[in-house]
């Protein structure tokens, strides 16, 4: 397991070098830089711009530069937002995208997976048709078109809950339904279609005809076998939500990070860029190897060792 | 059990039943109240006074996180609404936009308008309780020039005084740049050409203080709430949630404090103008729109429908740039014909729908009051084809080559574009090409002269028609188009120099005349500030330049 875990880690390290490499030559390539404005500065400011950034060096110091200070997670201040330190940025932007994408993730999770469950055992009767139809639904509803009408119907019409902002739980209530709403949806179906699979498995038939409640039968055999592929969606998932949360929080006017991480590719401002997106990589990295590691728990014929992982 | 649950479910429709109704009496009851405030209101116009709410609050939306609270680092909008507030210039524009004194108690021009010496007010306080003295001014400026400073963009606004220029740029120093503390109070400062415009530039953010026992040797002193952070304008910083919301107080120290009435501006950051507009309807905001955000295209029928929006001219033209060098835009009767062949009525009637302008001239009418004619007539498709066909004589040329029009990405942009270039296909017989690409990498196609006709803006920083004339004064800088001409330059020029004021904007409206005789763009619209408030909102005032001042505001009964 030690072992195992190590050389995952090691793995994460490696990726994060071409992480960082690709994302700062492709960067570096895109056309415009971070004092392209519609107004022009004087050449001669500009020059002392680039120079107190440090963007007259050779691309190989800056790169060089650049790693290090990824090394020591100093990215250095920003260009748009001037002098405010990167590390800050993320620091008072992250916990907004985690309360976020937490509640959206938990929502998705277990709506998804009871809706999944009832369409399974109500199949083909009028259950099974309610759950797959808001599945569909939710699939098909892109979720900024979900937010808007949220807060149509939640703040302006019923004045239940606040149009926007992030201040109290009442807040955190539309953008993470908003934000579950797809996940929510393609879970119930995963979770629908394998729970199928796992009812009409030989063992559960076996369970059955040993005389165990229907109850039992369901939630410690069947469910335990049928929400593995749930489980090893949960890392694509994971990623989906951070980095796909920006136009929810654009619409719900919060100061996360994952606006953040778009709004600095658009400004062209390089050191934001490469501090969000180490962050992230960081963070998925993280958590798919999580998630590696509950598949294990659930499923014990999975065994995390070093074997395993080279299979 | 089955009647169990149908009785569960009448409940539950009942329940959201009383529910609606209980908001649609609401609803009706708020709008009769209202009714009732505006009749109250024009009652009480007549006596010439309003009875001042109880909540002097005022909830706006300023879209983004200001770039920078530092007087000498800020280059934009969003900053500019917070600044304004919370610092004052020497001199401050009252609520016709006129530059008064401020900071300023009184100043004096020498003969030869070179000269300025401005007395700072005995009771201009920083909000530490220091006293605001001519050594912040100069202090500040300094700062702005030191080469040594980096983010000082706007650096090049304080150009118009002695050695600047020369400061910043050329390696001069800074002890030559032309501003003086003579004494605690009074500052001399000396200019490089006579600036009729000086008083209005110093009203600019640029030319704010700064307490220099405070800041000098802190550079972070500007990045948030703390003690280092000192101002002395109307209102103070009183937090800062990065990205989330600002929330100014009123200033007791201020000089002139008992003009202010509001108590606290809240200023939200919300990214989306939809959101924003729900918000406003919602009471959540007192005002949505102009100048720090913008109303959805889509809302602005309905809004002018119920005669809520306000619409105030905005000294800004939006403007289709000609690269001359490149052909057929070489050709003088080619630029004039495709930019007389344009409807900008319809397209302002149509698209824009915010009662921008037409523009057929370089200067918003806001400062040249004869732009409302303009220099050419509208959708002239008669003209127009002359033109084209002596200019294609003059070039050699059978038929117009394939054009293309460069446009950044944006709603607005690209359903102008294509409305071009339905007119000129259908007016000139010309095909067009739409080139549409992200912000950055459209700068760089400008910037390279790898265009034909590219779109383009400019927002006035003060009010004088300097601004728009004075780009293009000779290639590169804003000036895409490639287009030089002396007699132009050379007129621009001796505006600088003459010191009275009619014969100096008859220099300038000679240049113009010139400008649209060679026609290097074709002006679109002049934009408009548009925006909502609630009725109960009075008195704030936005600018034509775009600056919006909470100084007179207050929240009516």
């Amino acid at each position: 397991m030690a072992k195992y875990l190590l050389k995952r880690i090691g793995y994460i390290i490696v990726s994060l070098f071409f992480i960082i490499t690709i994302t700062f030559f492709l960067m570096q390539a895109a056309p415009g830089g971070p004092f392209a404005s519609e107004r022009k500065l004087p050449p001669e400011i500009e020059a002392q711009m680039n120079e107190a950034y440090g963007l007259n060096d050779p691309i190989h110091v800056q790169y060089f530069d650049y790693l290090v200070r990824a090394i020591t997670l100093d990215f250095g201040p920003s260009f748009k937002y001037v002098g405010q330190e990167v590390t800050d940025i993320i620091a008072r932007s992250f916990p907004y995208s985690l309360i976020l994408g937490a509640e959206a993730i938990l929502l998705a999770l277990s709506f998804g997976v009871l809706l999944g469950v009832i369409a399974a055992l109500k199949h083909n009767k009028f259950g099974d048709y309610a759950a797959m139809v808001i599945a569909v639904l939710g699939i098909s509803v892109p979720s900024f078109i979900m937010a808007t009408i949220l807060q149509y119907i939640f703040a302006i019409k019923l004045q239940a809950l606040p149009v926007a902002r992030f201040e109290s739980f009442a807040h955190t209530i539309l953008p993470a339904v908003a934000l579950a709403t797809t996940p929510l949806a393609f879970i119930a179906r995963l979770m629908r279609s394998s729970m199928l699979e796992v009812l009409n498995a030989d063992y559960i038939k076996t369970a059955r005809s040993k005389g165990l409640s229907s109850r039992v039968v369901t939630y410690k055999h069947g469910l335990r076998n049928a929400i593995l592929p749930v489980v090893s969606y949960l890392g694509p998932l994971v990623v989906s939500i951070l980095t796909g949360s920006f136009i929810i929080e654009k619409i719900f006017g919060i100061p996360g990070l994952g606006n953040e991480f778009v709004v600095s590719v658009t400004n062209r401002d390089y050191t934001v860029i490469m501090g969000t997106t180490v962050f992230f990589s960081v963070l998925l990295l993280v958590s798919i190897l999580i998630v590696d590691l509950i598949y294990g728990l659930v499923d014990p014929r999975i065994k995390v060792t070093d074997k395993g992982a080279e299979k | 059990m089955k009647w169990k649950k149908w009785s569960f479910l009448i409940v539950v429709m009942l329940a959201i039943g009383m529910v609606l109704a209980a908001c649609g009496g609401n609803v009706s009851k708020e709008e009769s109240a209202k009714e009732e405030d505006s009749a109250k209101e024009e009652d009480s116009k007549d006596e010439g006074s309003t009875a001042l709410a109880a909540d002097q609050t005022l909830n706006i939306n300023i879209k983004t996180e200001p770039p920078s609270l530092h007087p000498g680092k800020a280059t934009d909008t969003t900053s500019n609404a917070v600044l304004t507030q919370i610092f004052e210039g020497l001199m401050r524009l009252n609520q016709d936009d006129e530059p008064e004194e401020a900071m300023a108690e009184s100043y004096e021009v020498s003969e030869d308008k070179l000269t300025y010496t401005f007395k700072i007010r005995e009771d201009a306080k920083w909000s530490n309780g220091d006293p605001v003295t001519a050594k912040d001014f100069e202090y500040a400026w300094k700062w702005v020039l030191d080469p040594n400073n980096a983010d000082t963009d706007y650096a090049y606004q304080l150009y118009v005084i002695k050695g600047a220029e020369d400061a910043k740029e050329n390696g001069g120093s800074l002890d030559d740049v032309g501003v003086k503390a003579e004494d605690d109070k009074t500052l001399v400062v000396e200019l490089e050409h006579p600036t009729p415009y000086f008083l209005d530039l110093t009203a600019f953010y640029t030319y704010y203080p700064v307490n220099h026992k405070v800041v000098d040797g802190k550079d972070d002193w500007a990045l948030d709430v703390s003690e280092d952070y000192v101002t002395n304008g109307p209102f103070l910083l009183d937090s800062w949630a990065h990205k989330d919301q600002i929330v100014l107080k009123k200033n007791p120290e201020y000089w002139d404090a008992d003009t202010v009435k509001l108590e606290t501006i809240n200023m939200y950051m919300i990214d989306d103008e939809n959101t924003a507009l729900q918000m406003y309807n919602n009471d959540e905001l007192d005002w949505t729109g102009s100048p720090t955000d913008v109303i959805p295209l889509s809302a602005i029928p309905a809004l002018k429908d119920e005669g809520t929006l306000n619409i105030t001219p905005l000294a800004s033209v939006y403007y289709y740039a000609f690269n001359t060098e490149e052909e057929p835009f070489d050709n003088v009767n080619i630029r004039k014909a495709f930019s007389l062949a344009l409807n900008r009525q319809g397209i302002v009637e149509n698209i824009t729908k915010g009662e921008q302008q037409p523009a057929t001239a370089l200067v918003p009418p806001s400062i040249f009051e004869e732009n409302n004619e303009g220099y050419f007539k509208d959708n002239d498709v008669e003209q127009a084809k002359e033109y084209l066909e002596k200019g294609l004589e003059e070039l050699g040329l059978e038929e117009l080559p394939k054009i293309k029009i460069s446009y950044n990405t944006s709603e607005a942009h690209g359903a102008i574009a294509q409305a071009v270039q339905d007119i000129w296909r259908e007016n000139l017989g010309v095909e067009v090409e739409l080139n549409n690409e992200e912000w950055n990498v459209f700068l760089d196609t400008m910037g390279e002269g790898n265009f034909q006709v590219g779109r383009m803006g400019w927002n006035a920083d003060f009010n004088d028609a300097i601004n728009f004339l004075e780009i293009f004064e000779s290639v590169g800088g804003n000036n895409y188009t490639n287009w030089e001409n002396e007699d132009y330059a050379k007129l621009i020029k001796e505006s600088r120099a003459e010191t009275d004021e009619a014969a100096r904007r008859d220099i300038l409206r000679q240049a113009e005349q010139i400008f649209m005789d060679e026609m290097p763009i074709a002006p679109i619209y002049f934009y408009t500030n548009v925006w909502v408030n609630k009725d109960n909102v009075k008195d704030i005032t936005v600018s034509p330049i775009g600056t919006m001042q909470f100084k007179w505001g207050y929240i009516s009964e």
